[in-house]
């Protein structure tokens, strides 16, 4: 397709959106080649690379300031890269118009905001904007309700989401990044706000999507989360890929000692084998105020 | 507004259209009969259908009823419509775009800014070319002030209530400095005419006028409602609204012009009215919602009916005097914009 047209298509509207076609899981989702990022002057990354697959929840996790989020914003397309590729669905970034690249990728941001007092049913809905005048959007109402109800939100759908609690409105930004069901799902911190139970949820939506054939990128400060639900773990550290692989393979005692500056220890769960990551701890030797047996 | 749930706002929306169409049919019927010669609104129905080429009704009874009705009553009757439709509508549209609720032309400049241009070419003597000429300032200077406001008071995507006002606070100085300067190089016509601006009127109504704006108001709607979709994904910030397909800076200067036509519409000849895009876009949210589906039409309906009424009490008001709309509409939304101001601030936990 020619450049012109591409780039009138959006302008007056000609043709229909290149919608994605499923692959199976396994294909190439997101190809990123030696990717360089600088903000203000200073790099941020420095020669990244990275392949998300389709069907699988890929980790990044690292230490603050390692450029995470950076990174997912690059892969997004809100920041510019320097130098390097990032690939789309098997076509450079440039090549998508905003539409075709919201029915590809769906981003959950780190704090959901919203200037006006719009129902949770409105929000989630705001998702299916992508596929408005497109067959797809037929089924708009039921996926909208399938998202709310997963994200365990449905019981306030009508409720303002001005009104809800933090973790709340953490919970219906995911049902709306849900109710987009683009091929590529970038989540930044989606359990920072999150009680325990809903860090579980969350990831257990996340690992859903995957196995219904999507790609699912998740920005994780918990290592143990990243250990349990997913498949493939990037460590990055300083700007730069330290470490990528299974959980196993990245999620070593050595490996994350290093990189966070810390010693830490990597068990597997007793019943699941799951890895437990464990920072070490000094042992508590003093306590000035007396516990309630030895004051008796 | 917290009270209000979605189910029962969505079942609203339709309901409010069409009670404030109604309203507004009522309104229209009262103030085109109301005046030195009265008319009943049965005969105000039957002079329209008898123009239509439909012998219904009763016509007006009263001597040059008629021509009372024709010449000087529906002129004004549907400027005012115009002008409140317009005022009604840029409100609930600015609002979206900078993504906060205090955002109104008058509040934040665009309207003096519309007004310096309109009193350039009053000074300059450019009216000679036609009346159109004073509305092609009013939307050249409303425009590039819309632009100013908006470069100047965002940050990081959204802009703040206290950089807002503060803005309008300095737009607003600069803007009377201007019309000052130009009122002390005009002769006494030309500082009749800004003061006449400033305080906005309808006295002047005609249907040159109507013919020039209702253009601008068809344009300026039909853009914004087929926008209203994308507006509503802008309530979630710039980046969120980019990541769900939308062209965010290609939308918001598309609404920025429109904003600027619509603004230029309402203020081209009848001066500032202001306030009225600031309460009845709020009043609409907290009945209907936010969704901009239902809040765009609203809007533009509820400014089309307050005006109208506006100028019927500044006409009646006081026996053989005519009341300055402007100053009126001012009066009722200046305590309106305190009691936002507050809200808003409570709401926002501060000056967010």
């Amino acid at each position: 397709m020619s450049r012109i047209s591409r780039r009138l298509r959006p302008v007056f509207g000609w043709g229909r959106p290149r919608v994605p076609v499923p692959r199976p899981a396994g294909s190439v989702a997101i190809e990123v080649r030696d990717l360089r990022v600088e903000l203000g002057g200073r790099r941020v990354l420095d020669g990244i690379d990275l392949t998300v697959r389709t069907g699988e929840v890929h980790a990044l996790v690292g230490p603050n300031g390692a450029g995470k989020s950076t990174l997912l914003a690059a892969i997004c397309g809100d920041v510019p890269p320097s130098g390097g590729e990032i690939e789309l669905d098997g076509a450079p970034w440039s090549q998508w118009s905003s539409t075709e690249l919201a029915l590809r990728r769906s981003m959950l941001t780190q704090r959901a905001m919203i200037s006006f007092p719009f129902s949770v049913n409105e929000v989630a809905q705001m998702g299916r904007a992508p596929w408005s005048g497109l067959p797809e959007s037929a089924g708009d109402d039921e996926i909208v309700a399938d998202a709310l109800r997963r994200t365990d939100v449905a019981q306030f759908a009508e409720r303002p989401f001005t009104a809800l609690s933090g973790g709340e409105q953490a919970r219906v930004a995911l049902a709306r990044v849900l109710a987009q069901r683009a091929t590529v799902m970038l989540l930044d911190e989606p359990t920072a706000a999150l009680d325990l139970h809903h860090q579980e949820l969350v990831m257990q939506v996340a690992r859903e999507r995957a196995e219904a054939g999507d790609a699912v990128v998740v920005v994780l400060h918990d290592l143990a989360l990243a250990g349990a639900y997913a498949d493939t773990v990037t460590l990055i550290a300083k700007g730069r890929v330290r470490a990528a692989g299974t959980p196993d393979a990245v999620l070593t005692s050595d490996c994350l000692s290093e990189t966070y500056g810390h010693d830490i220890e990597v068990i597997a769960h007793p019943r699941n084998g799951l890895p437990l990551v464990v920072p070490h701890r000094p042992a508590r030797t003093t306590r000035l105020i007396p516990t309630p047996e030895e004051s008796r | 507004m917290t009270t209000v749930s979605g189910t029962v706002r969505s079942a609203r929306g339709p309901v409010l259209i069409a009670g404030l169409s109604v309203g507004l049919l009522a309104v229209v019927l009262v103030a085109a009969g109301t005046g030195q010669v009265q008319i009943s609104p049965a005969e105000v129905i039957g002079s329209v259908l008898h123009r239509l080429g439909l012998d219904v009704g009763p016509l007006p009874s009263v001597a040059h009823g008629e021509s009372a009705l024709w010449q000087v009553r529906f002129p004004r009757v549907v400027l005012a419509a115009i002008i409140g439709a317009a005022l009604g509508c840029a409100g609930a549209v600015m609002q979206g775009i900078f993504g906060n609720p205090l955002a109104e032309p008058g509040v934040i400049g665009v309207s003096a800014g519309a007004a310096v241009g309109a009193a350039l070419v009053i000074v300059t003597g450019l009216t000679a070319w036609g009346s159109w000429t004073v509305a092609a300032g009013a939307f050249v200077a409303g425009l590039i002030t819309t632009f100013a406001v908006y470069l100047i008071s965002r940050a990081n995507g959204r802009t703040e209530v206290v950089t807002l006002v503060l803005t309008g606070v300095g737009v607003n100085a600069i803007g009377g400095a201007l019309i000052g300067l130009l009122m002390f190089l005009a002769d006494d016509s030309g500082v009749s005419a800004i003061a006449f601006w400033n305080l906005g009127s309808l006295a002047q109504a005609n249907w040159t006028a109507v013919w020039i704006t209702l253009p601008c108001l068809a344009i300026g709607l039909t853009f914004a409602f087929a926008n209203s979709r994308k507006l509503d994904l802008l309530a979630l910030g710039e980046r969120s609204a980019q990541h769900l397909g939308v062209n965010v800076e290609k939308l918001r200067i598309q609404m920025i012009v429109m904003t600027a036509l619509l603004g230029a519409a309402a203020v081209a000849f009848t001066g500032i009215i202001s306030f009225v895009g600031l309460v009845v876009p709020h009043l609409i949210r907290m009945v209907a919602g936010p969704a901009h589906r239902v809040l765009l039409p609203a809007s533009a309906i509820g400014g089309a009916l307050l005006v109208i009424a506006a100028d019927l009490a500044a006409r009646t008001l006081v026996d053989y005097q005519e009341m300055p709309l402007g100053v009126l509409t001012a009066a009722v939304g200046g305590p309106a914009f305190f009691w936002l101001l507050r809200r808003t601030r409570t709401r926002a936990g501060g000056w967010g």
